[in-house]
């Protein structure tokens, strides 16, 4: 029998993105629902966390929802408004970079975590090509933790990706080290049916929740590769106050909850 | 007396003097916000093609030159613009169907080649990217690379780091420098000789500027040498970078600039659903480019009514509760 859930898809991905937020942390956001993410994080879990963008506004007022990182809301009230290099030094600078907690989207995940935002097909001549990597291979090579928001079917998570555009745990074991990375990358996927983390050792992803009504079961059916679920529990669903604070706060127009 | 350094011309003297078919390139802005549109439709109405462009993340800018066939290679991070178009549309197309050369970096990448460009060094090392396929698939051969001296003949580089492991880095990615031969930035204000003031996020505007042979500046106000020097502190240019000033009220839109108008969502919705369908799109643009003899005659297609719905509220710098398709 299916039971109806007191909420949306989208609402519980977005609140256990900002589950994942802890106060004081420096979260990179992109727009949409990441943004929604970081906005409910601040409002619930996490007062002293702080919005930053790539293009260089840090703790923007944000009255309104912006739809771009170069929208002309984040720049209305923020500590700074600086410029790209900025931004980026920032995380790539190990004393602040260790505060920041990246939310990144892609159209493909592998079983290491990392993602392609460039093309489907070859590179070359692609069958679909996407918008690239703008900041995302930056912030996924420098920040020891990211969210990666996506939903969970066969044709996005992924034996082999067609482009890695951001690095995760690379071929797992220690080959990020290896190839000159720091410690991060993509550390949590949320998705619309679960919650996956990566082994500490292996940098295998493994599934952490599957949600109230989902079973890991269907989400081994909805990922290409083999993935470990021996470790999976049920989430727990977003509570009452979280969800009024999300959309009575957060979204009270739903710009972005529908 | 002629004040030699009185940059003041029309844009589209500007655009003729120092666009040329092949040039290489850079345009201000970011996605939706202070790209220098107006510049960008005069280089599609004066037919100018085969420009080389380097682009971290210029949206509309961007797929309005390739819309038009003015670019035959691409170096880029990020081709979206916005709500209305996650990923660019004539950049997708022009992508699939192999119409443009493209080559891919990241934002930062590409942000420090300008700046390495900017301050005469050949390249700049990063942390970012190892074990990426950014590092590994080139967009342009070595052949074609080793045959045009305005390409540089590797990509990217990964070294040693020369000092051991000093600041936690056994290795670092190596990006090479950019040196344009114009870019082009449009600026809340500027004077005569080329001084510039920017409101709100600079972006890679200033690296990109400093890194450039020639330089055009668009401004929203041509303001006086006196203004500008009484607060030199919110000067991002100096006029030693500057080639020519063209005074262009409204010469980012349709995408934004910060303390004056925001973006016409509506205007990119209708660019980005014309440009899926090529009869549309060369109606399009008969209208709003080739129908307008500049950038006034376009915003008289536009309207007031637009312009007074996207103008900014003094106290945020945008227009507070527009409506956004």
């Amino acid at each position: 029998m299916k039971t109806i859930q007191p909420y949306t898809p989208r609402e519980i991905m977005t609140i256990m993105a900002a589950r994942e937020i802890k106060n004081g942390d420096i979260v990179f956001s992109g727009t949409g629902i990441s943004m929604l993410a970081a906005m409910a994080a601040k409002n619930i879990n996490a007062p002293d966390s702080v919005i930053f963008f790539e293009t260089g506004a840090i703790d923007s007022l944000l009255e309104e929802l912006p739809f771009a990182v170069a929208d002309p809301r984040i720049m209305y009230w923020a500590a700074a408004n600086s410029r790209l290099t900025d931004a980026f030094a920032t995380m790539q600078n190990p004393i602040t970079g260790e505060k920041v907690i990246a939310i990144l989207g892609a159209a493909q995940i592998d079983r290491y975590g990392n993602l392609n935002t460039t093309c489907i097909g070859d590179y070359h001549s692609p069958e679909i090509r996407f918008s690239g990597s703008g900041g995302g291979c930056d912030v996924a090579s420098f920040v020891p933790r990211c969210i990666a928001f996506m939903q969970h079917e066969k044709r996005k998570f992924v034996k082999k990706l067609d482009y890695l555009t951001s690095p995760g745990q690379l071929e797992g074991n220690n080959s990020r080290q290896k190839a000159g990375l720091r410690p991060g990358g993509v550390s949590v996927v949320v998705t619309n049916l679960g919650v996956m983390r990566f082994d500490k050792d292996t940098g295998k992803m493994y599934l952490d929740k599957f949600y109230p009504s989902i079973t890991p079961e269907k989400i081994l059916k909805n990922t290409e590769f083999d993935m470990d679920i021996s470790r999976a529990t049920l989430a727990d669903p977003p509570t009452k106050t979280e969800l009024t604070i999300l959309r009575e706060e957060c979204d009270p127009q739903r710009l972005i909850l529908d | 007396m002629k004040n030699s350094l009185n940059k003041v011309i029309p844009l589209k003297q500007a655009i003729e003097q120092y666009v040329k078919n092949s040039s290489h390139i850079s345009i201000g802005g970011f996605t939706i916000n202070r790209n220098p549109m107006a510049a960008v439709y005069e280089i599609i109405r004066q037919k100018i093609c085969d420009l080389h462009l380097y682009a971290h993340s210029n949206g509309t800018g961007l797929d309005e030159l390739i819309g038009a066939g003015c670019i035959s290679k691409l170096e880029i991070a990020y081709g979206g613009n916005g709500k209305a178009a996650p990923t660019c549309i004539h950049f997708a197309r022009a992508a699939q169907n192999n119409e443009i050369l493209f080559e891919d970096y990241s934002n930062y990448m590409m942000s420090l080649r300008f700046t390495a460009g900017a301050m005469g060094v050949p390249f700049l090392p990063t942390l970012s990217g190892f074990g990426s396929d950014i590092l590994t698939k080139w967009g342009f051969s070595k052949s074609m690379r080793r045959s045009d001296p305005k390409i540089v003949d590797n990509k990217l580089a990964v070294i040693d780091n020369p000092f051991g492991d000093w600041a936690g880095a056994s290795k670092v990615v190596l990006v090479p420098a950019i040196n344009p031969d114009v870019t082009i930035i449009h600026v809340q204000k500027a004077d005569a000789t080329g001084t510039c003031s920017i409101q709100g996020l600079a972006f890679a505007d200033i690296e990109q500027v400093k890194a450039s042979k020639h330089v055009i500046i668009t401004c929203e106000h041509l303001v006086t040498k006196e203004e500008l020097r009484q607060n030199p502190d919110l000067n991002q240019i100096p006029f030693i970078h500057v080639s020519a000033v063209c005074h262009v009220p409204l010469g980012a839109y349709p995408t934004a600039v910060f303390g004056h108008y925001d973006y016409d969502s509506q205007y990119l919705r209708k660019f980005a659903i014309a440009a899926k369908n090529p009869d549309k799109f060369k109606k399009y643009q008969n209208k709003y480019i080739y129908g307008a003899k500049d950038h006034d005659a376009f915003l008289d297609i536009i309207g007031q009514e637009r312009i007074d719905t996207i103008t900014a509220d003094p106290r945020t710098g945008y227009s507070v509760n527009m409506k956004r398709d």
